[in-house]
């Protein structure tokens, strides 16, 4: 059975989504989604665990042997995002039914499920395939299932946004299929590593250069790239808690594996990437992202669209440690995803623990909140040093390798870049706390008591994580260089 | 192909959404005409069968819903936006430069994977349509993953706008709405419509269950058989063919759709093969895919007639 994982991992959360739909029962909706998120958690570790010890696990789909069937393709860098996509699921998933009793009617709540696992199986199929056209496929599935689960937010700029976004990634999924499209015209296959053996020798034909040119701008504009960010602050600010929390932690960083699986596996053996303009461009753009979607953060208002601000930016540290097309910056990359997933997970659950009891999230509401919310604030704080980058937590783990990563390549500049974004995130950081510790609660504001636990203990699961693996952080580098080793790895 | 750049240019330019929906829908017929000069038979079904049908039904009864006239703001005409678009437009033209010439039997195309799909596909899968063949099985899992993004689409659909509403909401005013009322008017129409249901619906079935032969499939039968349901629906009246399928069918159907293809996948994996390997059902191999294709058509089928049904039904109830 152990060999029919990888197709279970995928798969059972595609058959969960129609049982909720017939069960049409919030609370037997949660529970399918949950059930299914842990095993799905479990055998995400269980293929890591596989990969780690016996190299690549292929399975090709029906039987039909690649390039002619789809063939899921595991090795150290997908198992890892399997991995934190499961992870990310099981933490929100027991925070979700307080959350979400909280801000969807009743009546939506077992569709809100629907969607949800419909939305970890589009993630998990992107993360798992070894097949580009299938790759499209999931995307869509995951992008419909995310436009719909940020217009169900309480506000009714809600629905805007997830239409802005609905727009924007339409035109990234679109720019997507045409460079596909592209490269199959050239090639005749869509398998990604039929493809790294074929596109070398097609490398100088304008068909591919212009298919590599639609590939970045898609995911570009999926993942937020700098500037192609401007569906990200309204959709995360409005959509409701639990969705923020999973999307940000996962949504984004998806699509930037996919990136890399992009440049790395499939045009690993071409050097129009590692020796053209592309990666300067690109370090170019993640600076300013760091520095300019940080500054931006500082003038929020709302703390979850300053939040949203600050993913710009993280993302921005995740595109530098690709475009300097070294093992260490790769690596970096790569544990960003990980560390940026728990501790913005963390931060977002705060928001949702703020939202539950208080109902905003605008800043002049945390006036006080230090001793009305100890617990959550704490936790809120606890985050901020990790996003600031503090030693002992994960933000200065992904940080120390970034600035590493920098210095060999002598990029003083982007070093540069580091330090000031990390110094602008300690000024939003602590205008929030200000408010919160240092202003008195607004007179005659209700005594308001903490969220439920079923809330906190998520909670406090990502911040505790984000200490976890900040002091103790050889599990996570050992895979994220192992998984950096790979993608420059020539292709099988 | 001028055709449909004159089509384009008028969409972009048009005032009038209704205009816009029916040249729309002719520039999807258009397609579909440049598809079957193409050889493309079945992406030509699938075009004439979604965009230029489906589709259409669609955006019309968003209109209902809506307003018909575009509103112009008289704000600066975003000229960034039209050099963005001529970019665009200039790097497809410049990629397409290198592109093989039409009808290049040496085009890398026609030599990687599609030999294989051509000489072996009768003796592996066994059936006559190598379209089919190549969807269902070879690629099956992609086209279980585009069935999932209807279902996606319907729930999405039922999520939004689905949940019962008190009171009357929005009146029969919009334009769609009077064309409607004029249509129950028409006779002709009326007996015309009544008398072609029952043959669209058959010609459904026969596309289902026809579509390992000739062109066709889950795909284009479940539209066309929703569109049987909705024409109905459009000159008669919402009502009465809502009782012919209740919300709660549809909404099994469409489940129950997408977990028959899935779950014969399941079967096949339980049978010692992987996860979609139709072979593994029966003794025979041909046999087994003959099945397996059979199987996952209905699911699609099942799948796409009621996600059409429930968007179309989902939108008309909001006038009420």
């Amino acid at each position: 059975m152990a060999a029919q994982y990888p197709a279970l991992q995928v798969v059972l959360a595609l058959l969960a989504a129609p049982v909720c739909l017939i069960l049409r029962r919030p609370n037997a909706a949660w529970a399918v989604a949950t059930v299914i998120t842990w095993i799905s958690l479990a055998l995400a570790l269980s293929l890591l665990g596989r990969v780690w010890e016996t190299g690549v696990i292929l399975y090709p789909m029906g039987d039909w042997a690649a390039p002619w069937g789809i063939e899921y393709q595991i090795d150290t860098v997908n198992a890892f995002m399997l991995v934190i996509v499961t992870l990310i699921g099981s933490v929100v998933m027991p925070f979700a039914r307080a959350s979400v009793e909280a801000e969807i009617e009743e009546e939506r709540i077992y569709l809100f499920y629907c969607m949800y696992l419909l939305n970890l199986a589009g993630l998990l199929g992107i993360a798992i395939t070894g097949d580009v056209f299938n790759l499209f496929v999931f995307l869509e599935i995951s992008s419909l299932s995310s436009y719909v689960m940020i217009s169900l937010g309480r506000d009714k700029r809600a629905l805007t946004a997830a239409y802005r976004y609905l727009v924007i990634g339409t035109i990234g999924a679109t720019f997507y299929i045409i460079g596909v499209g592209m490269m199959y015209m050239t090639t005749g296959s869509l398998n990604m590593a039929d493809l790294a053996a074929i596109l070398p020798a097609v490398a100088d034909s304008r068909t591919v250069l212009v298919a590599l040119g639609f590939l970045t701008v898609g995911l570009g504009l999926k993942l937020a790239l700098f500037p192609l960010h401007l569906w990200l602050p309204n959709a995360y600010a409005y959509a409701p808690s639990a969705v923020t929390v999973f999307l940000a932690a996962t949504g984004t960083k998806v699509a930037v594996y996919a990136f890399i699986r992009i440049f790395f596996t499939v045009f690993g053996g071409v050097e129009i990437f590692t020796a053209g303009v592309i990666p300067q461009i690109l370090a170019v753009l993640a600076a300013l992202a760091m520095i300019g979607a940080s500054a931006v953060a500082i003038y929020q208002t709302d703390v979850k669209r300053l939040l949203a601000y600050s993913s710009i930016a993280q993302i921005g540290y995740m595109v530098l440690g690709i475009s300097m097309v070294t093992v260490t910056g790769l690596a970096g990359t790569i544990v960003h995803l990980f560390n940026h997933a728990i501790m913005k997970g963390g931060l977002f659950m705060a928001m949702g623990c703020i939202l539950f009891k208080i109902g905003a999230v605008q800043l002049d509401q945390f006036e006080g909140l230090g001793k009305r919310m100890p617990v959550t604030m704490a936790a809120f704080v606890a985050g901020g040093f990790s996003l600031i980058g503090v030693p002992l937590t994960v933000g200065f783990v992904s940080k120390w390798y970034l600035v590493q990563a920098a210095l060999e390549k002598g990029w003083w500049l982007a070093v540069a870049a580091i330090l000031a974004s990390s110094l602008l995130a300690v000024i939003y950081i602590w205008r929030v706390v200000e408010v919160a510790y240092f202003r008195p609660p607004p007179k005659g504001s209700a005594e308001v008591s903490e969220a439920p636990l079923s809330m906190l203990v998520p909670l406090w699961i990502l911040i505790g994580a984000s200490y976890y693996f900040g002091i103790d952080a050889t599990q996570t580098l050992d895979i994220a260089f192992a998984a950096a080793e790979t993608l420059f790895a020539p292709p099988l | 192909m001028v055709f449909m750049a004159v089509t384009g240019f008028a969409v972009a330019r048009l005032r009038n959404l209704f205009g816009v929906v029916m040249l729309t829908g002719l520039f999807s017929l258009m397609s579909a005409v440049l598809y079957v000069v193409l050889d493309a038979v079945d992406v030509a079904f699938t075009e004439a069968a979604v965009g230029a049908g489906i589709a259409t039904v669609l955006m019309l009864s968003t209109l209902a819903l809506t307003s018909s006239e575009e509103r112009v703001s008289e704000a600066e005409k975003p000229m960034w936006a039209l050099g963005l678009v001529v970019v665009t437009g200039a790097v497809l033209i410049y990629g397409t430069l290198d592109m093989a010439p039409f009808g290049d039997a040496y085009a890398p195309i026609h030599h990687h994977v599609v030999p294989r799909y051509l000489e072996k596909s009768g003796q592996e899968v066994g059936l006559p349509n190598v379209v089919t063949s190549v969807l269902a099985s070879y690629r099956g899992y992609d086209t279980l993953g585009e069935v999932y993004v209807i279902f996606t689409a319907a729930c999405g659909v039922l999520l939004i706008i689905g949940r019962p509403k008190r009171g009357r909401r929005r009146t029969l005013r919009m334009l769609v709405g009077e064309m409607r009322h004029g249509m129950r008017q028409n006779v002709i129409l009326r007996v015309v419509s009544k008398l072609l249901i029952p043959f669209i619906l058959v010609f459904a079935l026969y596309v289902q269950w026809h579509g390992d032969f000739g062109p066709g499939g889950g795909f284009q039968a479940g539209v066309i058989f929703a569109a049987g349901f909705i024409l109905y629906a459009l000159i008669f009246d919402v009502d009465t063919s809502r009782m012919v399928v209740p919300s709660e069918v549809t909404r099994l159907l469409l489940a129950l759709g997408v977990m028959l293809y899935a779950g014969v996948g399941v079967v096949g994996l339980l049978r010692g093969g992987n996860f979609l390997n139709y072979s593994v059902l029966a003794q025979e191999q041909t046999a087994g895919q003959h099945l397996g294709i059979l199987l996952v058509e209905f699911g699609v089928g099942l799948t796409v007639a009621a996600a059409m049904i429930t968007i179309f039904f989902t939108f008309a109830r909001q006038e009420h």
